[in-house]
């Protein structure tokens, strides 16, 4: 058998299959020059090919596919915020992904386990009244569920914490998780087949503008005239922003999140705390993930802190109290591009030609496939749609905020 | 532990301060047209390198400022407000409304 396999794996007639094509030098030009290679540049290069026939695109990456913040997420996906604007966008991007293993022919473990939060005052449990109702309305599976739903959802949860007593919990069935490189992945082996250029490696030094207009992206390996750009390279917006002479409403925090060994199935849904600020889950390996909220101070580095740690595993714990014995078997920081109103800055500029998909704090990966599928018509049309109009960076001077705040799964 | 130069109360841990974002000069608010405020209010540098922020130690209520570099989470110097702020800023100075 071991024979049989090295025979198989040596044979000239069983090559193996390369998701992306060998990497080859910049063209002078492109029609799209896409910055950031990550789950939202992949997906906007892949539907723009697909949907809207535009091949001529190359998707620019510093590093390797999928290996900033799509790589450091904790790959929760969910559609239960506040205003109706982040709930119908959130569910479009929940409904896209239950088709989008089929899609791309490419395992994404979208499991669909739901998620519990938990209100731990009267106080949160008025916004989760409010967010059952606004998610209802916009056709979502949300309600609002008492203890003893808890302790039937969550059989093994602690429901005796002295200093912060589970009053109440907003069950979402359609919560889940995703495998986050695989959605970068799938997105980028179907993009290329579709004649998008993939150019990893490939860093981004500055823009050449005429007036209002960018004409050509300068990188590492040459310089490249654009038709168009989209900037979507989460943990850089700023930096990138302003080498197309931008500023941003955004500041960079570092966001920590930690794995456990792995352990015997017990926990189904994904449980978050807000008071606590901590949230777990179990992958389908067995491991634990644990989450919680950003950094103190802003920081462009993903170290990890000793003391952040702690306080998430005596919050984690105080959930799970029987993990005490449990080891952590790896850890890891991301950078999280924060708004003030917890949401991302979509659609134009105020350049002519330059799109910009940022700002995606600590919800950048659930949003993926519809931010994709956003930023493609957004640029194949040059006209920004309606439903990624409630986040455009013109909301700031206009002061229409859309405040998600209180709706991030563990609130800074 | 990392530890922060509170020029008041000397050494102390980190998780005693709170970070109150980059010093930047206050505008005129009388003179600023209402795409500018919104752009002093929401707006950041957010400096991938060394930046000069407001900083307080929370358990004195002691303000001051910061030097640090956001690439290598190094705290390069703190000091008092004094010597950025010489002299009492005059926010009326500028206000046309009145």
């Amino acid at each position: 058998m071991p024979f049989g396999l090295l025979k198989y794996g040596l044979s000239r007639r069983y090559p193996a299959r390369r998701d992306i094509p060998p990497p080859k030098d910049l063209k002078p030009a492109y029609d799209v020059v896409i910055v950031g290679g990550g789950g939202h540049g992949l997906a906007t290069a892949y539907y723009l090919a697909k949907t809207w026939g535009i091949r001529d695109v190359a998707v620019l990456e510093k590093g390797y596919l999928g290996g900033g913040n799509t790589a450091r997420n904790t790959a929760v996906i969910r559609s239960n915020y506040i205003t109706p604007d982040s709930v119908r966008f959130y569910k479009e991007a929940v409904e896209l992904y239950t088709g989008l293993a089929r899609e791309l022919g490419y395992n994404l473990m979208f499991s669909q386990r739901g998620q519990l939060t938990l209100a731990h005052s009267d106080a949160t449990l008025r916004t989760f009244r409010m967010r059952a109702e606004v998610g209802k309305l916009c056709g979502t599976r949300i309600e609002v569920v008492d203890r003893k739903t808890i302790r039937e959802i969550v059989p093994c949860l602690n429901m005796a914490h002295e200093r912060y007593p589970i009053q109440a919990g907003l069950w979402h069935p359609d919560g889940g998780t995703g495998r986050h490189d695989a959605v970068a992945w799938g997105y980028a082996a179907r993009a290329a087949e579709l004649g998008v250029e993939l150019h990893q490696r490939t860093e981004v030094t500055g823009f050449q503008r005429a007036g209002d207009t960018v004409t050509a992206v300068e990188t590492d390996r040459g310089t490249v005239k654009c038709g168009q750009v989209v900037q979507a390279v989460s943990g850089m917006s700023s930096v990138v922003a302003k080498m197309a002479g931008l500023g941003l409403p955004i500041r960079t925090f570092p966001l920590q999140a930690m794995v456990t060994q792995p352990l015997k199935p017990f926990l189904d849904p994904l449980v978050s705390s807000t008071a606590l600020h901590c949230y777990v889950s179990q992958t389908a390996r067995g491991e634990l993930v644990i989450g919680g909220g950003s950094d103190p101070y802003e920081l462009y580095s993903t170290r990890s802190t000793l003391d952040l740690k702690e306080s998430l595993i005596g919050h984690a714990l105080e959930m799970f109290p029987f993990l005490s014995e449990v080891r952590l078997l790896r850890q890891w920081a991301g950078m999280t591009d924060m708004t003030p109103d917890y949401s991302p800055i979509m659609g134009a500029s105020p350049l002519r030609n330059y799109w910009l998909d940022a700002g995606w704090g600590t919800w950048g990966f659930k949003a993926t496939p519809v931010s994709g599928k956003y930023m493609a018509e957004t640029v194949a049309r040059q006209s920004v749609p309606e439903a990624i109009r409630p986040f455009r960076l013109e909301r700031f001077a206009t002061f229409d905020l859309v405040n998600e705040m209180g709706a991030t799964a563990a609130s800074h | 532990m990392k530890i922060m130069h509170c020029p008041l109360n000397g050494p102390r841990n980190i998780s005693e301060f709170a970070c109150h974002g980059e010093v930047i000069p206050m505008p005129d608010p009388g003179a600023l047209d209402d795409r500018a405020w919104a752009e002093h209010v929401w707006f950041a540098n957010n400096t991938a390198g060394v930046v000069r922020e407001w900083w307080c130690h929370l358990p004195t209520s002691f303000w001051f400022i910061a030097e640090r570099n956001t690439l290598t989470d190094e705290i390069l110097r703190t000091y008092g407000a004094e010597a950025v702020f010489a002299e009492r800023v005059d926010f009326e100075a500028g206000d046309t409304d009145k």
